[in-house]
């Protein structure tokens, strides 16, 4: 089993070892020895460490995420990470990212549209150290591609590829042959790993910039 | 300094909160920099972890704001945005077959793209005489509103889900926003029943019904949802009345109380996995009463679910 970051713990919760990051809880998560519970049923991000995968996160990473709806995974990442840059698309889940981020200084909120990094990348700095994406939205590749810019040489993809996102009939394993060679424009794949049981026909992704 | 022209604080006054939060929100930049580096470069920040500091209060502000701005969006805009989109498409479409009549015969270009990414290669075309001019301009304008129709979808894609969070969940956000559309309004969509929803789209064919020229439509565009496309076709008549039964409650939800509730999500997985389950045992088939693509009323049903939530 590959090493967690730096800033996310197990903790024995009801008999199991569960993830645990230290922050202001957020979303009515449990919470032991006053840290947060990271439910990897609820995070893509946080299934692909619990299934140990090998995300090379050491903690203190400047990232960006996609795709940060109300906040559930990324106030987990900003609680272990550095200066963290959010981009959710959709008003709504942004009133409630702008709380989590409220008592986070080193978490950065943006309404903005993940397939134009041209709207924000006036704000989010370059020189990443790794871009965490779940956006589960057609042409989830491309948008991944798109952000490349951000990183750093040899920054870190960390995707989530949600298959029915793309193609609602296809068989999940023939959707992820696609995003597989598509990525393969702009990173390097060093693993991928079907995330169930944690989310149904989802392939988590870990790839490096070319 | 042109280095930093692009930056979101270039010319912004550190001490001035409302001017940097706009300025996050008309921020816009080819390409990346070392923004925190260049901010202290330029004087916006003393040291890295004040411009942090900066960024952070503005980025939250920003955000707030345009979420709130956002948030006054109608379904009526909505309509408008997913009707032009449709308009554009068909527009670009009739240009391109126009065009393909045209310049398939003028220019000598390779014929192999057709339809639009012909009037790409057409556009893309240096013209030599003044009819190669208009060919290529008309081109060129076919393409532009291919592109038009994308930025319309990107926008229905992001508005939808705030105007009906769950109808956009279950049903999509462009078949949420032509739901919405063929009914008119969500609060009109919010008051038809099941059986009604299951047929929007399908207004001809069920008027030929009615009048006896035909059999009753299963379904209208809810069609082209996976759960209704993607069973077999002797299911897909229970399959289209389930999903308007859960997708009629979802936009009750919306209209209503305006929030996520996820048990409704979760009750249409699991009525679609037993309609699923039951074509898997098809050989021993029995009737349960529940087949057949008739419309059925089927709103009691959803009407007393809702009042459950
Ligand atoms: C599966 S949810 C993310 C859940 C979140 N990562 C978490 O674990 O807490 C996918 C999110 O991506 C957002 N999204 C989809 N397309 C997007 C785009 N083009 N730009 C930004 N956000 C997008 C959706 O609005 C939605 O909130």
């Amino acid at each position: 089993m590959s090493e967690l970051p730096a800033g996310v713990e197990r903790r024995t919760v009801a008999g199991e070892a569960r993830l645990t990051t230290a922050g202001e809880p957020v979303y009515g998560e449990p919470t032991v020895d006053d840290r947060r519970v990271w439910d990897a049923g609820r995070s893509k991000l946080g299934a692909m460490l619990e299934l140990g995968m090998d995300t090379r996160l050491a903690g203190g990473e400047k990232l960006l995420y996609l795709g940060a709806a109300s906040g559930t995974t990324v106030s987990h990442v900003a609680d272990f990470a550095g200066p963290t840059y959010a981009v959710e698309f959709a008003p709504r889940p942004v009133r409630d990212l702008v709380d989590v981020a409220e008592s986070r200084p080193n978490l950065f909120p943006l309404l903005a549209d993940a397939r134009r990094p041209r709207e924000y990348a006036g704000v989010v700095e370059s020189g990443l150290d790794c871009i965490v994406q779940d956006v589960a939205t057609r042409g989830q590749a491309e948008v991944a591609n798109r952000n490349a810019q951000f990183l750093a040489d040899d920054g870190l993809l960390l995707a989530a590829i949600k298959a029915r996102s793309e193609d609602v009939v296809a068989e999940p394993q023939a959707v992820f042959e696609d995003v597989r060679a598509t990525l393969s424009g702009s990173y390097e794949i060093l693993e991928t790993e079907r995330l169930e049981p944690y989310h149904d026909d989802h392939l988590g992704v870990v790839a490096r910039k070319r | 300094m042109t280095e930093t022209d692009d930056a979101w604080f270039a010319g912004v006054d550190p001490g001035d909160a409302a001017a940097a939060a706009a300025a996050i929100r008309e921020a816009a930049a080819d390409e990346p920099r070392d923004w925190p580096a260049l901010a202290v470069e330029s004087g916006f920040a003393a040291e890295e972890a004040e411009y942090y500091d900066r960024l952070h209060a503005a980025t939250v502000d920003a955000a707030r704001e345009a979420a709130r701005a956002a948030g006054r969006a109608d379904d009526q805009q909505l309509i408008h945005a997913l009707r032009a989109m449709d308009d554009a498409e068909r527009t670009a479409n009739e240009l391109a077959e126009r065009l393909e009549e045209w310049a398939g015969a003028l220019l000598d270009v390779d014929a192999d793209a057709t339809g639009l990414d012909f009037a790409a290669v057409v556009a893309a075309h240096e013209p030599a005489d003044a009819t190669e001019e208009r060919a290529v301009s008309l081109a060129q304008r076919a393409v532009d509103l291919r592109d038009e129709r994308d930025d319309l979808r990107a926008f229905v894609e992001r508005r939808a889900p705030e105007v009906a969070p769950n109808l956009a969940e279950m049903a999509g956000p462009v078949l949420a926003a032509r739901l919405i559309s063929l009914a008119g309004g969500l609060e009109s969509l919010a008051k038809k029943p099941a059986g009604t929803v299951q047929v929007l789209g399908a207004e001809d064919a069920l008027f030929a019904h009615l009048r006896g020229h035909a059999p009753s439509p299963k379904h209208g565009v809810i069609f082209t949802h996976e759960f209704v496309r993607g069973t077999r076709p002797d299911d897909r008549g229970s399959a289209a009345r389930a999903l308007a039964g859960k997708l009629a409650i979802a936009a009750r939800i919306d209209h209503y109380a305006g929030e996520r509730r996820a048990s409704v999500h979760e009750d249409l997985r699991e009525r679609m996995e037993t309609i699923r389950a039951r074509a898997e045992s098809e050989s021993d088939e029995t009737t349960d009463g529940d087949d057949g693509g008739e419309v059925a009323g089927g709103d009691g049903a959803a009407d007393a679910e809702v009042d459950d939530e």
